[in-house]
């Protein structure tokens, strides 16, 4: 029965740390690639949210299962700080990609358009 | 946020509110149940308590909880849509031409009060292709820098986000 549950929780604690470490790269990749100052920001702002966010997760599910059962109360609630930490990113992440996006406009960064050369 | 004081709940019943709030979070961050850290706890749940009443909860509550279950529902449209938007910044990024065309565009919105237009710039933000770059609060004004014409006209021509939003913070 515990080889059971593992084979099928571990797979799934790999796949989310998988898709986390995927995201983060792609928006590295986007960070090198994309033209100019705002293109990179969509790389960086969207990528890094749900890559942090699917890692935790994934931490999450490897914790309830390890470190949970019989611990003391302090470490049972580490999955609930885990959860806190998801939405305090959600709510800080994409605030911040706005911030750095109005402060470059309004300080007159301009904008790449298509057929310019790369900045 | 503009709602007269009639519609508000009680002075106490908020400053109670906030108080078992503010408690439990810090019985979920603290997780030691002994005298000296729950004491202290209850003294800066007070505290607060006193001091941000005002900020919780600041409407009824039946109108509160109705809107908290509507916000619910538009999370998990939401989390799709980030979902959606990571795979086509992925896609944008690892093609080899890199298939982007950015604009800027600006659209009118009928929202006005300081949440929702937190929300829904949030959300334009993590949704596929756009980022949300000045709002104008009084006209409700939002101006989005959009990686191509596809994700732009979402907002232009479908405006389904701006609907969702409306509809979650809507006054009965």
């Amino acid at each position: 029965m515990v080889e059971l549950i593992e084979m099928i929780l571990l797979p799934i604690v790999v796949l989310f740390l998988a898709a986390g470490v995927f995201f983060m790269l792609a928006g590295a990749i986007g960070l090198l690639r994309l033209p100019d100052f705002y293109t990179r920001l969509h790389a960086t702002g969207k990528c890094d949210t749900l890559g942090e966010v699917l890692i935790i997760f994934g931490l999450l599910i490897y914790h309830v299962y390890y470190y949970s059962p019989g611990a003391e109360l302090s470490v049972q609630l580490v999955p609930v700080k885990l959860l806190f930490l998801i939405c305090f990113i959600f709510f800080a992440n994409p605030t911040a990609t706005h911030a750095i996006m109005k402060a470059a406009y309004n300080t007159g960064v301009k904008p790449w358009k298509k057929g310019d050369r790369r900045m | 946020m503009g709602e007269k004081s009639s519609a508000k709940s009680g002075k106490g019943f908020r400053i109670f509110v906030t108080f078992c709030a503010m408690f439990l979070f810090w019985l979920l961050l603290s997780g030691i149940l002994d005298p000296i850290h729950v004491g202290a706890g209850i003294i800066c749940s007070v505290i607060i308590a006193f001091v941000s009443h005002d900020l919780l909860v600041t409407q009824k509550w039946d109108k509160m909880l109705r809107k908290s279950g509507r916000f619910i529902i538009y999370i998990v449209w939401e989390l799709w849509q980030i979902l959606l938007a990571n795979f086509d910044v992925a896609y944008r990024v690892l093609h080899p031409k890199m298939p982007i065309d950015p604009l800027v565009i600006e659209f009118d919105t009928s929202l006005r009060s300081d949440l929702a237009i937190v929300t829904l710039a949030n959300s334009i933000t993590l949704t596929p292709g756009t980022i949300t770059i000045n709002i104008d609060q009084e006209k409700g004004r939002f101006q989005v820098h959009a990686i191509a014409q596809k994700p732009a006209d979402a907002l232009l021509v479908d405006k389904t986000m701006q609907e969702k939003v409306a509809k979650v913070f809507m006054e009965e």
